[in-house]
């Protein structure tokens, strides 16, 4: 077993063991899968971390291996980015990549954390930084450091300094979460004696819109998460639910039930008058925009079972985009606009599919028979889940051919751990 | 995993951390900031000039504070009783209609049971209710708040037909959020598949 993996269940059993850990059991990621390319890559704890607290380089190389770009191997010697290296010997051992970095306590207390990245096949420097940031954002600086490396080594948007909301319900208590995209860090936005369901991130990343049973009924609020002010958006007769932005801040989509059955509304973000935008005779809910705000993906029981449909803003007629099996429900769409992820009920089993819109095609991403609200990453190349493992309740993360998967978080029965949201990119 | 603190203490406990967390500083970062380095150069090293001591610390809220909303302990399920109320007539003792499977149909057993609210409310304009509906816990959870939607107000519908007044009865539904019946079996599923007649 490889030293990262020993050193990784060190951790899970300390953890266990710490008679005042609060209620979440936090494991560290569990990554099952195999990538097609995973670049080989030395990281060599930060010179300074262990004194700073925060052990940057061990977030860092979880980061890098839950997208399934790299294998990550210790580091024997100790390095920093200022280090001499001979790239060639590193070569030799059959590493690609080398990471060094150190994390220094300045005097008004505010941390200096800098590194290097070599490319040992082609004998150079790849990338060098340094940020100074509180001790407070020392996680957050890990999760750039290994977005920087992300994107060096793929030219594409790493997601791990995103944020991910999800609720938890213990006994009669619920909690609205926000944690890093790993999973740790988590802080509550709400703690309510009443159901919370359907967070929503505002494109800017600063609100949520959910929906609240905390008077008795379902009502949509809008939360911002650094004041934590909160209003009602939308508590008409009957159920308020769904809520969905328009990608330019400016609506929701909204399911409301005030004209007797579930259809769906445009409502201004700062509050107003519903606009009606669907009329069925069933169901319509889960709406969701398409990226360029110009169409909606929503479910609707209009031809019997719940199927996926697409409706522009234009006025058109809405057309039904899912046609296997007879319920399919939840629907994510990729930001390029070309993936939509769903839950389909096979048998007595709920399962995360994936449909390429482009052709058709349709991929099963789980073998599990209780997932949920699968969510994209910004980047598109990511999906969070609720799912069940062993009776336990867990958040998912997956790569888009089913391959690579990373139990995030978990809870052990008796609490119910559901309705993950992943928030945009820009902290 | 086993703890020695009770479950609202756990709670407390939670709620404590993620307090401490977020700090309650009057500025914020602008961001970090990152250079574009080469590392060959000498570290540059900012010193605020009135804060020289190694535990003095700088002020500014972190990048991504969240705040917490505490709703308290609640007063529990259900709807206020109606203070005071005089009613000429008592409501039905009992309070639930049940519902068969993905079915939002008011069975023949429950139409007399419809028939006493609605005649209760007929005499009393001033009676409100709050009709609101439930599903088993399968299937996705809007799409069951929908659901329960429906049969909260095809209960309302019977009782306007009755002779109800609109503005006496509101449908409203929890979906699969409040089960009476813990369980996965068709037993405890047909418990929760329900509509709950409530004082306004």
């Amino acid at each position: 077993m490889p030293a990262v993996d020993r050193a990784r269940r060190a951790l899970v059993t300390s953890g266990l063991l710490a008679a005042t850990a609060p209620a979440l059991a936090q494991f560290r990621v569990e990554i099952s899968g195999i990538g097609a390319t995973q670049i080989p890559l030395a990281a060599a704890v930060f010179r300074g971390e262990a004194d700073a607290g925060v052990a940057v380089s061990r977030i860092v190389r979880a980061d890098l291996e839950r997208s399934g770009l790299v294998r990550t191997l210790d580091v024997d010697q100790e390095l920093d980015e200022r280090s001499a290296v001979d790239l060639a010997q590193w070569r030799g051992r059959g590493v690609d990549a080398l990471l060094a970095g150190s994390v220094t306590r300045l005097l008004d207390g505010r941390f200096d954390v800098r590194y290097k990245l070599w490319d040992a096949v082609k004998n150079q420097e790849l990338l060098g930084q340094s940020k100074v940031v509180l001790a407070a954002d020392l996680r957050l600086a890990a999760h750039r450091v290994a977005d920087e490396i992300h994107e060096k080594l793929t030219g594409e948007r790493g997601v791990n300094a995103t944020r991910i909301a999800y609720v938890v319900r213990a006994g009669r208590r619920f909690t609205l979460h926000v944690t890093d995209a790993d999973g740790e860090g988590g802080q509550v936005a709400l703690a309510s004696p009443e159901p919370i369901i359907s967070p929503a991130w505002s494109p800017d990343g600063r609100r949520l819109a959910y929906v609240s049973f905390e008077t008795q009924k379902a009502v949509i609020w809008v939360q911002d998460l650094v004041t934590g002010q909160r209003s009602m958006l939308a508590s008409f007769r009957g159920s308020n639910s769904a809520p969905a932005w328009s990608p330019d801040s400016r609506q929701l989509a909204v399911a409301l039930s005030q004209a007797g059955l579930t259809q769906l509304y445009l409502m201004p973000a700062g509050g107003g008058t519903p606009q009606r935008l669907t009329r069925s005779n069933g169901i319509d809910t889960e709406p969701v925009f398409a990226s360029d705000g110009r169409s909606i993906f929503f479910v609707s029981d209009r031809g019997g079972g719940p199927q996926i449909y697409r409706v522009g803003l234009d006025g058109d007629a809405p057309q039904r985009v899912t046609f296997a099996g007879s319920y399919n429900i939840s629907p994510a769409i990729s930001p390029d606009g070309t993936q939509l992820a769903f839950i389909t009920r096979q048998g007595a089993g709920y399962r995360l599919m994936l449909q390429d819109l482009k052709d058709g095609t349709v991929l099963p991403l789980s073998d599990t028979q209780d997932d949920e609200s699968p969510s994209f990453a910004p980047n598109g190349r990511l999906l969070v889940y609720a799912s069940r493992v062993r009776g336990n309740d867990v958040l998912m993360t997956t790569t888009l051919d089913g391959k690579i998967k990373t139990r995030l978080l978990s809870i052990s029965s008796g609490a119910d751990m559901r309705e993950p949201a992943w928030g945009p990119f820009g902290r | 995993m086993k703890t020695s603190l009770s479950k609202p203490s756990r709670a407390l406990a939670v709620l404590a951390a993620s307090a401490l967390l977020s700090a309650c500083g009057t500025t914020r970062l602008a961001g970090d900031q990152s250079n574009a380095s080469n590392l060959a150069t000498s570290t540059p090293v900012p010193t605020a000039a009135s804060e020289r001591s190694p535990s003095a610390q700088p002020s500014g809220a972190p990048q991504s504070s969240v705040a917490t909303v505490n709703l308290g302990s609640g007063a529990g399920a259900g709807g206020a009783t109606s203070a005071g109320a005089a009613a000429l007539l008592a409501l039905p003792s009992q309070r639930v209609v049940y519902f068969d499977f993905d079915s939002f149909a008011i069975k023949d057993d429950f139409k007399p049971l419809l028939d006493g609210y609605s005649r209760v409310l007929s005499a009393n304009r001033g009676k409100k209710l709050m009709i609101e509906g439930h599903t088993d816990e399968r299937g996705g959870r809007e799409y069951n708040l929908a659901l329960g939607q429906k049969r909260a107000g095809a209960v309302v519908s019977s009782l306007k037909l009755l002779g109800v007044n609109e503005g006496q009865v509101e449908a409203v539904s929890f979906g699969e959020e409040r089960p009476s019946t813990q369980g996965t079996d068709e037993s405890a599923w047909a418990k929760n598949r329900r509509a709950e007649l409530k004082d306004r």
